[in-house]
């Protein structure tokens, strides 16, 4: 059924957490979720022609890097971008058979590959690019939020988290309920006011992405330091003799 | 966003069968043609049902696995695509019905079978538009003007294409009002077209680079590095821009030689010139027009992910 489940207001809704503060943009998040899902619940994640020009495939999760602002105030940002396991999720309410579906349990977006037809309307109706076509099975493929991962009792309970946030080395990125208001996640988003992505869509997205943080006044108003040129920055010879000479 | 030959083929021929099927079904249980022979009517539904036929199966070769299409009928509920084909599939009992009623000669039935089949075409029609105008991930698509511009398109290809058939059967007087349908489909879908490309040009309200990524707030955001070097299923679905660079002389194209061109020769025909010729050639120019448009309508389209690559 693609009618969105009837979610009661603070039904659970497992998410993201995304600190755009501390992301290093260093594509770990990005290489463990390919690793894992290659072998996972959506498994396979095709590649084509990996090994000569054009190599591409599908990936659940791409890192991006923006530059924001202007001047003293610009910023670098890295910036993942997966599937935000939207509460209005179009993705799902589009599909003509079924196979996009929304859980009632727990929020997760999920397509069900026997009985998918790639008509790729899904992946015209997400408007954050989170679904990729896999061109091989001619099904569509997402993040799966690592379901085989969270629920998974065969490996140690504190490993339970999807693979991008268990790998990432600056904890930029977080897991859990965000249906709950007491959740560590809804705290942390509720403390530094976590953003959507074009709200203004109004597909509810539930991952949310933490605001870089603001910089102290010291760092935006020190001008960069110019270093004094070096004897060594003269090309010519007797030029540089002249300034040593002089510099005495 | 990618005008997949498939898609635009599928609009184009089956707008234009539903098309023909309506205006038939319509102008038929209102009395017109009454006294054409049995070969004109069914002739008629065979080229709309041929064409919609071929426009269906083009489409299942969009699909990434076209055995399991029949899946595709039970979302209804909440699905336009589902709604199409849920519709595509009803309309054809009528118009088989309507195809015996005219051939066999039952003139009851050839008004009921007419009229569903009518009410069949533009459902499916509807549907098809609102495929794309219910996407809000596609600025250009969602515009008030695309579901007119929809019906428009399949009236004046339908109407053309009677007007066409009605002339190579000779029947002087039945061409009069699909000709005349013809022009007044070929004015509409200028009109409509015309009104629409000036309202995309002065630039439709939309998701920002700011909004997309969060970082309004810091000031304005470019991309400083892709997540990747290569193409991926993402670009080359949603990032299509090669011919953006013909628009201008497309849309010309588009407007004369399919919407303009075809009203012409119908008023010709009207005039007295020989209207066999004039009207086939009118019928052809007037699918050539909307196959440019309905691939215009794809390769001018922006959606909102690559708001994040570019």
């Amino acid at each position: 059924m693609t009618s969105l489940p009837d979610r009661p207001p603070g039904a659970k809704k497992l998410g993201l957490v995304i600190d755009l503060d501390t992301c290093v943009g260093c594509q770990a998040c990005a290489t463990n979720c390919k690793e894992w899902n290659a072998s996972g619940h959506s498994a396979p994640l095709p590649d084509f022609h990996p090994y000569s020009a054009g190599a591409e495939g599908v990936w659940f999760n791409r890192v991006h890097s923006y530059e924001a602002g202007e001047g003293n105030g610009g910023r670098t940002v890295h910036f993942p971008r997966s599937c935000l396991h939207c509460e209005n999720a179009a993705c799902v309410t589009v599909c003509p058979t079924g196979a996009s579906y929304k859980r009632a349990e727990d929020g997760i977006v999920l397509v069900n590959a026997e009985t998918c037809i790639g008509c790729g309307l899904c992946a015209w109706a997400c408007p954050y690019g989170a679904r990729e076509m896999d061109e091989d099975s001619g099904v569509m493929k997402k993040c799966t939020l690592c379901i085989d991962r969270i629920y998974n009792e065969t490996i140690p309970e504190a490993q339970r988290q999807p693979a991008c946030v268990i790998t990432c080395p600056t904890r930029a990125r977080h897991f859990g309920d965000l249906g709950d208001p007491d959740s560590a996640v809804s705290q942390l988003v509720a403390r530094r006011g976590g953003q959507d992505l074009m709200p203004e869509l109004g597909y509810a997205p539930v991952n949310k992405y933490l605001p870089p943080r603001e910089r102290s006044s010291a760092l935006t108003e020190a001008k960069p330091v110019e270093e004094a040129p070096t004897p060594m920055d003269i090309a010519n010879p007797l030029l540089r003799w002249m300034d040593r000479v002089l510099s005495r | 966003m990618n005008p997949a030959p498939s898609i635009v083929f599928f609009t184009t021929a089956s707008g234009a069968g539903y098309g023909l099927l309506f205006w038939l079904g319509l102008l038929r249980a209102l009395g017109w043609g009454a006294g054409a022979p049995p070969s004109f009517g069914a002739a008629a539904v065979l080229l709309a049902l041929a064409l919609i036929t071929a426009g269906l199966l083009s489409s299942l070769a969009h699909l990434g696995n076209p055995q399991r299409a029949w899946r595709a009928l039970s979302q209804w509920r909440s699905s336009w695509l589902s709604r199409e084909g849920v519709a595509a599939v009803l309309t054809y009992p009528p118009a088989l019905l309507f195809l015996s009623a005219l051939w066999f000669g039952w003139p009851g039935l050839a008004v009921v079978g007419g009229l569903l089949s009518a009410a069949g075409a533009v459902a499916t029609v509807y549907c098809t538009a609102m495929i794309y105008a219910s996407l809000k991930t596609v600025r250009q698509w969602r515009h008030p003007l695309v579901v007119p511009g929809y019906f428009a398109m399949a009236a004046l290809s339908g109407a053309a294409l009677l007007a066409a058939l009605a002339a190579a059967w000779g029947l002087r007087g039945a061409v009069l009002v699909p000709a005349a349908l013809a022009v007044l489909g070929g004015v509409a879908a200028l009109a409509l077209k015309l009104a629409y490309w000036r309202a995309v040009d002065a630039g439709l309200p939309g998701p920002t680079a700011e909004s997309a990524t969060s970082l309004g707030a810091i000031g304005r955001v470019r991309p400083l590095d892709p997540p990747h070097t290569q193409q991926n299923y993402l670009l080359r679905e949603m990032g299509f821009r090669v011919a953006r660079k013909h628009a201008a002389r497309l849309r010309a194209v588009a407007l004369a030689a399919g919407f303009a061109a075809p009203a012409a020769l119908a008023l010709l025909a009207l005039a007295g010139a020989p209207a066999a010729p004039l009207l086939a050639l009118g019928a052809l120019l007037a699918l050539l027009g909307v196959l440019v448009e309905r691939w215009l309508m794809f390769a001018e389209a922006t959606h909102t992910v690559m708001l994040y690559y570019r």
